[in-house]
């Protein structure tokens, strides 16, 4: 007997976020891309419809990497010291989709760069490269309040993703984004109360809802890992079945999470494989976007998608 | 929850007015009201003095699908008012509502296969109203194997287990809470339970409180659906607290709210 696929439908949908403009639109970046707008869990495509590929975001900073592990840097040589350098190596080299700017320079601890100097980095950033954008604080409250605005009006336009709003400070930063027609990261502390309610505040201030990107956090291989899936996959079965204050794409940090784990630490071999089973267990669990920082474990993750990605016959042709 | 909005009933003065007047524009704006509310589906009774009901039935269909593409439940004892409904509507339908007497299962189910309908079953039959939790069952029974036996989909059958107002039959509620459990827990599943909360206080003088907590009650006993007022926003939120408390909708302080958004 020929056996039956049991499938599930489900009448809620992710939302679809766009991220980047390109002229036609008022930007100036080469492609757009598009996540999320899946109907059914990760991967099962015969059960809905899964229109997008997850995102791979290479992570840049505004400055040299303070606390990376040794090694990670190297495939970089010389550029690693140029951070403009960096990230055009990201793009022309690497090949990168789009590019996580974490403007760290700006942080107290870390250089303390103006709002204006961030600003201009970010102009300058725009310039050199033609990826969609990814931009994110220094994790400063205080500090971000005053540099995100600057850097969300510098890049009015390019229509990025600029984080993170957090429950106690969002409004400043959910202005700026809906001001200058960018899209939001929520960000909550692998609480998915939090997630749901900073959403509500954000759609208050009259950002819509599909202009939002959770970050959930997460936590790598062997360090919480499980906890971040499970989060991520209750908030995805509650948006599959109609809640629409949690049917966001996720975005998660897999690189800076892998990165600090002592495994990583202690051997670039190691730290690769690290993110690259990091990233795959949580595409599982329905990331639309890997933030990543090796080239070598983001081939493997691409690799891993693109392999996953054959069965689909429901992609949406870009 | 399946809230179907009660409020198109021509036994209230307004929309009485409105359909012996064929005044539109009351009869619609009185349908988006309960969908901004809340209302997943619309009820529609020509209420007991209307003189044409076979006509005014497929007046109010077209006047309310003019405004909302949402379920109508076609509202009425008569199965020719009910026909003339589902000949003129659009939108899906639910049939309230056949009783376990052969006469109206034999006219409703095959219109309601016919019409690719839903249906309600009412737990009651000639003999009358069932007067404990063993009859309500018995005749649940007789309406979803005539249904299996005529292949209606039993996921399209809603069986409610005739709601008694609390000042007139005290001792059954808690039967009729108990027949809800039992007939989610005996059947496969697929059969849903309904409710026509109001009764439970009719002629009662705290009727909010009265509807609210036997909802709450009843949505802890497994209910599927309820035909109410959506406009009572006490009842609403009970509602809605009902739903979080039983890990259906996942919490957040604003959950009263979030509930709201995802309705738009």
């Amino acid at each position: 007997m020929e056996m039956q696929l049991v499938t599930e439908q489900w009448p809620g949908v992710i939302s679809t976020v766009k991220i980047g403009a390109v002229r036609s639109q008022g930007g100036t970046r080469a492609k757009v891309i598009e996540i999320g707008g899946q109907n059914s869990l990760p991967f099962l495509f015969e059960e809905g419809s899964t229109p997008y590929k997850p995102v791979i975001a290479f992570e840049v900073w505004d400055i040299p990497p303070v606390d990376w592990p040794g090694g990670l840097m190297e495939i970089f040589g010389n550029q690693a010291r140029d951070p403009l350098a960096w990230a055009q190596a990201c793009v022309n080299d690497f090949k990168a989709q789009a590019l996580c700017v974490k403007l760290q320079g700006a942080h107290p601890d870390s250089g303390d760069k103006s709002p204006e100097d961030a600003a201009q980095f970010i102009a300058e950033l725009l310039k050199k490269v033609n990826v969609p954008l990814i931009i994110c604080g220094c994790g400063d409250d205080q500090k971000d309040n005053s540099v995100l605005p600057l850097v969300s009006e510098a890049a009015r336009g390019e229509r990025c993703l600029i984080g993170p709003a957090l429950q106690d400070n969002y409004k400043t930063l959910a202005a700026s984004v809906l001001a200058d027609g960018h899209n939001l990261i929520a960000e909550s502390p692998i609480d998915i109360n939090i997630a749901k309610q900073l959403n509500i505040l954000i759609s208050d201030m009259g950002l819509g809802l599909e202009r939002i990107v959770i970050n959930p956090t997460i936590g790598a291989l062997g360090y919480g890992l499980e906890y971040a899936y499970s989060i991520m996959e209750r908030a995805r079965l509650a948006a599959l079945s109609g809640d629409k204050t949690l049917a966001m794409p996720f975005i998660c940090f897999v690189g800076q999470e892998s990165w600090k784990t002592k495994e990583a630490k202690e051997s670039l071999e190691h730290g690769i494989i690290w993110e690259t089973i990091t990233a795959t267990a949580l595409l599982q669990a329905g990331a639309d976007i890997l933030v990543m920082r090796h080239p070598k474990a983001v081939e493997k993750t691409g690799n891993f998608i693109d392999q996953l990605f054959a069965g689909n016959k429901r992609q949406a042709c870009l | 929850m399946f809230i179907i909005g009660e409020l198109i009933n021509g036994m209230y003065a307004q929309i009485g007015r409105a359909i012996k007047e064929k005044d539109k524009a009351s009869i619609q704006e009185c349908a988006l009201r309960q969908v901004s509310c809340g209302a997943d589906a619309l009820d529609i009774n020509c209420g007991p003095a209307a003189k044409e009901p076979a006509a005014d039935m497929p007046w109010l269909v077209k006047a309310v699908e003019e405004v909302t593409d949402k379920p109508l439940c076609l509202d009425s004892g008569r199965p020719q008012v009910i026909e003339a409904g589902l000949k003129a509507a659009r939108n899906k339908t639910i049939i309230n509502s056949t009783t376990a007497d052969s006469d109206k299962l034999e006219a409703l189910v095959p219109l309601a296969k016919r019409f690719n309908s839903k249906l309600i079953g009412i737990t009651i039959s000639a003999k009358g109203i069932p007067k404990n939790k063993d009859q309500r069952l018995e005749l649940a029974a007789v309406i979803a194997d005539f249904c299996a036996q005529k292949n209606f989909p039993l996921e399209d059958l809603y069986l409610d287990p005739i709601l008694l107002p609390v000042n007139v039959a005290q001792e059954q509620i808690k039967d009729i809470l108990a027949t809800i459990h039992e007939l989610k827990a005996v059947s496969s599943g697929s059969l849903k339970t309904i409710v026509g909360l109001s009764n439970v206080s009719q002629g009662a003088n705290a009727r909010g409180i009265i509807n609210r907590t036997f909802l709450a009650m009843a949505i802890a006993s497994g209910l599927d659906s309820a035909i109410l007022n959506p406009l009572d926003k006490d009842l609403m939120d009970a509602l809605i607290t009902s739903e979080m408390i039983l890990n259906k909708n996942i919490y957040c302080d604003s959950f009263l709210e979030a509930y709201r958004k995802s309705q738009l």
